[in-house]
């Protein structure tokens, strides 16, 4: 009945939707949200719009706003001492505003003529899905080409009570009562991002780590994110730890929860009593249940990701995948809307264009915000070799956050180049305010091939942050101080 | 006979500061001399210049003071109760700001005591083409040597002259940054950005200002857009800043009350208005800072209309061993990082075996007004000048930041351009963005358009989300399509 179908209505789903119907295809989205352990779930839209980037970066907006009003009476401002944060109404004002984007897509969906249906899709014969909504009516449609965008869900401690008592992101953006004193499990970005900013509203937060901050980010960084953090009131809880169970002590919104847990290296019992409990230790890809073996399309067993070629296309030739439930790939919404919008153009519009997976920058929103484009310094290291890479750093101060006193020689910036190629920027990295503001032009022209000799004959705009890229000149290897004195 | 110094520099702003401290590093033996005239009203500041002073530096800290009143006023959307009255006192900004330009002051004292550069609180005058009067306040004279001399003496306030009572009753960005006492109902007749900037943080903090003109603002700036411009001040009028356009003031003259009384004409209605105001700020331009140097002397040429040492791209003037940088000097930019490259790169050529000039070309600067403009390359009228309509692309984008949302702010001024070449690999010209943090937004495009980005490098680059500058690498709509321009995040 369709050239495509596509299952899963998120940001790779949706873009490419829109750019086939747009090269004028008949075009299917289905888009199914599986209600959380404790209920949640959500409108059209996917990850990033309801329980991802969106409501992430308003939460730590409000954070910020918190900061701001400490700064504010150092600036001149005066009002009432006491200033509490009321949780309700934050989330009132921010599920409004994802409940408007819902909306949008479904008249943007519409306006292209779209067909969109609310049902979850599965494969049951090669080129046929059955869909069954909400209401268990079940419908078969059939299409030339699918693309699957399914995405992840995050995944629990496969312990006693986890399901039961404990929450994810998925329910955290929308939990209609404050969370209290909140332990969060997992040192993910989502962890700590969503950790910063319940600190940073006022609440007391722990978190709890297996090993290591930010895996797959640069340690270093990673580390200094932490740090601040820490000297900022969120307890970490580093030792190795093995959960027993969850119990719940009181019923209430919050209720009360005891968690025990067990260190890996001696027989102590770890016992504290939470609010609220968050597993962030991960997200598993939503592959296993949509009828794949059907077809034949093969996943990596290991993480229910699907492998594709450069053009994101499985092993079964009309089936594509896009988004976080590519195998290798990053998970990030404008990756997967721009492999999405690519793909569609290569089906239907006689492009060549690949989606460039090459550099593609981040930004990680913790209280102090890190951003990054290329190679992690351990990355280069092993790629590079150290002796043919050069590392450049500075620490700066905000020139806003004098004024304030705020946190000296925290903040800090770091480039490595690669020696034998004209000193190239292969990583970028800063820890900052607006570090993604700061990061995307960066990441611009370190695809235009940035070089440490650009850096240097550029100019800085004075007084922001960003300018400190335009005057690096103290190396690692050199071994000098890199406190800062003034101006 | 012998110089004392390898390098004397009139003026420890900026330039020369960063000339000196770079100088030294090659074991020269090097002197600054710095000196600040007290303004007709008596202010005076220590060593650093313009930027630390009375600059950058306070501008931004009390542009902070105004965007944080807007973060107070959002921060209630996000669910922080604050208890009102929410008022601003200035002397507790004025102070924690003047403190802290004092600490600047003190650290760039015991920076060229740590390298051994030799600072003279004086002011300085040609006595010959190698030798300098220097002379303290108190009038004591001390005459120094050197085989080079570098001139950064910067510049001061312009008053406009034709206006009666205007020295007498007005000040400048060299006074307002060191009022005690709040500055209270202002008008600031303009013509440069300055008063923009001033203007915009004066009503962040709650005052009443106004500000008068005759005709366009922001000029002064080569790579500023008229439609950028427009947008900035539409901005500001939503924001609560009151514009007298078309404009000019004819006299000030002082009330009983000590408020100030300023007439003024309208060009179009050929009226004549009265209104009192607490304070008057002029930002009618800077004058450089030549006149008490005795540059005819030696025979410096300077330019007959603006009064700038002229000077080639190696920053020498016309006479031998004597140069100039920073926004003393003819045909550059007035921007402090400039200024600093310029010392620098100078130092790196008398001293270091360097023959690197410096590149002028592509700097960007942000004004920071209440909506910021950030910007680099060629605007689009100087686009379409140098290279015709015809081969020049524009795209556009209105869009919203996603912390206006919630807070909801109007985003109506949000704006962001980019300008390309039409042919072969879409080379960007310009790019200007208008949002908050722009400065921040626009300094990694700068690097770009240094390594010569094009339009479809620009598009192959993912977006950081959700941020304002992913926006620039999503820009697709251009101007010619007539289309409508308004983008949403998601």
């Amino acid at each position: 009945d369709y050239d495509l179908i596509i299952i899963g209505g998120g940001s790779g789903g949706l873009a490419c939707s829109k750019e086939a119907a747009a090269l004028g295809k008949k075009v299917m989205v289905l888009d199914y949200v599986v209600p959380t352990p404790l209920g949640t779930s959500w409108g059209l839209g996917g990850t990033c719009v309801n329980v991802g980037c969106i409501p992430k970066k308003l939460m730590h907006q409000a954070a910020l706003l918190g900061q701001a009003l400490q700064d504010s009476r150092k600036y001149g401002w005066q009002y009432e001492q006491q200033v509490k944060h009321n949780w309700e109404i934050m989330v009132e004002a921010i599920q409004n505003y994802i409940g408007s984007l819902n909306w949008g897509y479904r008249v943007s969906l519409r306006e292209k003529s779209v067909t969109y249906l609310n049902s979850y899709g599965e494969f049951i014969e090669p080129h046929k899905i059955k869909a069954t909504n909400r209401k268990g009516q079940v419908s078969y449609h059939t299409a030339e080409t699918f693309v699957l965008a399914t995405g992840e869900r995050p995944r629990y401690l496969g312990i006693p009570g986890d399901k039961e008592y404990c929450i994810t992101s998925d329910d955290l953006f929308s939990l209609p009562y404050c969370p209290g004193k909140t332990l969060v499990v997992g040192a993910s970005y989502v962890a700590l991002e969503c950790a910063g900013f319940l600190a940073g509203l006022g609440l007391d937060v722990t978190v709890m780590v297996r090993s290591i901050l930010l895996r797959g980010f640069d340690q270093e960084m990673a580390e200094k994110v932490g740090a601040y953090m820490e000297t900022h009131g969120i307890k970490f809880i580093r030792n190795l730890q093995i959960f027993i169970q969850v119990e719940q002590l009181e019923e209430g919104m919050p209720g009360r929860l005891k968690v025990t847990a067990k260190s890996t290296e001696g027989p102590e019992i770890f016992e504290e009593e939470y609010n609220t409990v968050l597993i962030a230790i991960g997200r598993d890809a939503c592959t296993r249940n949509i009828g794949l073996e059907t077809i034949g399309v093969k996943i990596n067993e290991k993480n229910g990701k699907v492998p594709v070629n450069d053009e994101e296309q499985t092993n079964v030739p009309y089936v594509y995948a896009i988004g976080d439930i590519l195998d290798g790939k990053l998970e990030l919404t404008p990756v997967a809307i721009q492999a999405g919008k690519l793909l569609a153009r290569r089906l239907y519009g006689g492009s060549s264009t690949k989606c460039d997976y090459i550099n593609v920058p981040t930004t990680v929103f913790t209280p102090l915000e890190y951003g990054s484009c290329g190679l992690a310094e351990e990355r280069a290291v092993e790629e590079y070799g150290k002796q043919n890479l050069e590392v450049y750093h500075s620490l700066f101060w905000p020139l806003e956050w004098t004024v304030p006193g705020r946190d000296n020689n925290t903040c800090y910036a770091k480039i490595i180049c690669s020696k034998h190629d004209n000193n190239r920027v292969i990583g970028f990295h800063v820890l900052g305010p607006n570090a993604g503001e700061v990061t995307q032009g960066f990441a611009a022209a370190i695809k235009c091939g940035l070089t440490k000799e650009l850096l240097d004959e550029t100019i800085g705009i004075h007084p922001t942050c960003g300018e400190v890229f335009t005057t690096m000149d103290i190396t690692k290897s050199s071994g000098q101080d890199i406190t800062q004195r003034g101006c | 006979g012998k110089n004392e110094y390898d390098l004397l520099i009139i003026g420890g702003g900026s330039g020369g500061l960063a000339c000196a401290k770079e100088a030294a590093k090659f074991g020269r033996k090097v002197a600054v001399l710095d000196y600040v005239e007290p303004s007709p009203q008596g202010t005076k500041w220590g060593l650093g210049g313009t930027c630390v002073n009375v600059g950058c530096i306070p501008k931004k800290l009390m542009h902070q003071a105004a965007l944080l009143g807007s973060a107070i006023k959002d921060a209630q959307h996000y669910g922080w109760n604050i208890a009102q009255p929410v008022h601003h006192t200035w002397s507790v900004m004025a102070q924690a700001v003047q403190n802290y330009v004092k600490s600047l002051n003190w650290g760039h004292r015991v920076q060229l005591q740590d390298k051994k550069v030799k600072y003279f609180n004086m002011k300085g005058s040609f006595s010959d083409p190698h030798t300098i009067r220097g002379l303290t306040k108190a009038g004591k004279e001390t005459i120094v040597t050197a085989e080079n001399i570098v001139i950064a003496t910067g510049g001061r306030p312009k008053y406009p002259m034709h206006v009666a009572g205007a020295l007498e009753y007005g000040i400048t960005s060299d006074d307002l940054f060191w009022l005690k006492e709040s500055p209270g109902k202002t008008l600031t007749p303009f013509v440069f950005n300055v008063s923009l900037e001033c203007a915009g943080f004066l009503t962040g903090i709650g005052l009443e200002t106004t500000v008068m003109m005759r005709s366009i603002p922001l000029r002064g700036f080569d790579q500023v857009s008229t439609q950028m411009a427009s947008l900035v001040t539409e901005h500001m009028e939503s924001y609560g800043t009151k514009f007298l356009k078309r404009c000019f003031p004819t006299k000030v003259e002082k009330l009983e009350s000590n408020r100030l009384q300023v007439t003024w004409k309208n060009t179009d209605l050929r009226t004549e208005v009265t209104d009192s105001f607490d304070t008057v700020m002029w930002a009618v331009g800077r004058a450089p800072d030549t006149e008490t140097l005795n540059l005819e002397t030696v025979g410096v040429k300077t330019n007959s209309e603006t009064g700038k040492i002229i000077v080639d791209a190696s920053e020498a003037t016309s006479v031998p061993h004597i140069y100039a940088v920073g926004d003393i000097t003819e045909g550059r930019p007035e921007l402090t990082p400039t200024a600093i490259a310029a010392g620098k790169l100078l130092a790196q050529r008398l001293f270091g075996q360097s023959s690197e000039l410096m590149d002028y070309d592509n700097v960007p600067t942000t004004v920071f007004t209440p909506l910021e403009y950030g910007c680099v390359g060629l605007s689009e009228e100087a686009a379409v000048q140098c290279y015709g309509s015809d081969n020049i692309e524009v795209y556009h984008a209105y869009y919203k930041p996603l912390e206006f949302t919630v807070a909801e702010r109007d985003a109506a001024q949000c704006y962001m351009k980019m300008v390309c070449l039409r042919e072969r690999d879409q080379r960007i010209l310009g790019l200007h963005f208008i949002g908050p943090n722009a400065g921040e937004v626009i300094q990694g495009f700068a690097l770009g358009i240094k390594c010569g980005a094009t339009y479809p490098q620009l598009m192959k680059t993912i977006g950081i989300h959700p941020t304002c500058a992913e926006e620039i690498t999503k820009l697709h709509i251009t101007k010619d399509s007539g289309l409508d321009a308004t983008v949403t995040g998601c």
